[in-house]
């Protein structure tokens, strides 16, 4: 009976434990949230600021590009992977990828071939355990992305957009991802960066663009805007995601918090009728004792 | 008061320096432009090098930039979209 009580203490005081490190965690994320959300509220002005010179180039120029060609068949894709380094955030990474199993499903019934790159620690121990194939990985610091990974990102993967099929090219790049939503969702998206597709920001009414004078040429121009873009969006899918980590993160430690405290309840209750047995029982020796007592001495 | 021109300095991860101006001055890939209020649109890559900026105030703002970057001008509106860039004075 003591020992059942003990066990049950011992349960109070882990759960106790834990709920002290996820309440933590969970406030660490909170306050981290904000920072990432000023970061995506930072690299705005760029964004914008890119997009609308793309977008102005596409419409004055017939945008014949190696960078927006299509292929007709395309025969190889790649997935750029953006997952987080570390757990304890829910579904965050495993929603990524289930997402690119999807994605890799379907292409392969269009009969391409899929090839990998990953960003985050979670992804690569993915494909580690299963002991498939990346041409390269990116790992640490996905809470706190920097433009010098954005770079290499974008350098590689245009380098193997441009490159020849047979010499291990792809034809189209995906971007799949968890964009921040809000607060509560975060949702994995898959965007095809590679060909590029000019998606023009919604222009506001009267936003016609007027007849740029361009230095030097308009090709060069786009030549040099293009690989901006295509970092420019690499980079703010790795804010977003960084964003959404925290969310997801935070959402989970809460969670567990309010687990934690379920199974202190539980368990308080447990020990205290585990207690109030212990006492009964013993009350009843007691009064069970003395009644024979007072039988033996009676005769 | 003389024709102003709205004045936007953007890196990747932050808004560098955003005012009225009267003047821009930025080294394009084909040479040095100024840019004052009325400047027909254009959009030009920028080469490393200062970018100076004469405040509406008269104040002069310089930023550098290592890695360049490009400019846009439309209806008095300067873009200046530079990866990195730093204010120096």
């Amino acid at each position: 009976m003591a020992a059942q009580l003990r066990v049950y203490r011992q349960k109070i005081k882990s759960a106790k434990t834990t709920k002290k490190i996820t309440r933590a965690m969970e406030l660490i994320s909170a306050s981290r949230i904000q920072k990432a959300q000023q970061r995506v509220a930072a690299s705005n002005p760029y964004t914008t600021a890119v997009t609308k010179a793309v977008s102005a180039v596409a419409t004055y120029s017939d945008v014949d590009h190696p960078l927006t060609r299509k292929v007709e068949n395309p025969k190889r894709a790649a997935i750029v992977v953006f997952t987080s380094d570390r757990g304890l955030a829910g579904a965050f990474s495993s929603a990524v990828l289930k997402e690119v199993e999807q994605l890799t499903k379907r292409l392969q019934d269009e009969g391409q071939e899929v090839v990998y790159y990953l960003v985050g620690r979670k992804a690569v121990a993915y494909f580690k355990f299963r002991q498939r194939e990346s041409i390269n990985q990116w790992t640490g610091g996905t809470d706190v992305p920097s433009l010098e990974t954005a770079r290499e990102v974008a350098e590689e993967i245009t380098e193997i957009f441009n490159r020849d099929l047979d010499a291990g090219g792809v034809d189209m790049i995906y971007l799949v991802g968890n964009q921040f939503v809000s607060m509560m969702v975060q949702e994995p998206t898959t965007t095809r960066l590679l060909p590029l597709e000019i998606v023009e920001e919604e222009t506001a009414s009267e936003d016609i663009f007027p007849l740029y004078e361009f230095e030097p040429e308009v090709d060069k121009v786009l030549d040099t805007l293009l690989p901006v873009y295509i970092e420019n969006r690499i980079y703010n899918k790795m804010l977003q995601s960084a964003a959404a980590e925290h969310a997801a993160r935070q959402k989970a430690m809460k969670s567990a918090t309010d687990n934690a405290d379920k199974l202190i309840l539980n368990y308080t209750r447990l020990a205290n009728q585990a207690r109030q047995a212990e006492i009964t029982q013993q009350i009843s020796e007691i009064v069970g004792g003395a009644d024979a007592l007072s039988t033996v001495s009676e005769d | 008061m003389t024709n102003l021109i709205q004045v936007n300095v953007v890196a990747a991860d932050r808004e560098i320096w955003s005012g009225e101006a009267s003047m821009v001055v930025a080294k394009t890939a084909e040479g040095e432009i100024g840019l004052l209020a009325g400047h027909e649109p254009m959009l030009a890559i920028l080469a490393p090098g200062p970018i100076r900026v004469t405040a509406a105030d008269g104040s002069k703002v310089v930023a550098e930039t290592e890695d360049g970057g490009f400019l846009s001008m439309e209806h008095d509106n300067v873009t200046l979209v530079v990866r990195d860039a730093h204010l120096v004075s």
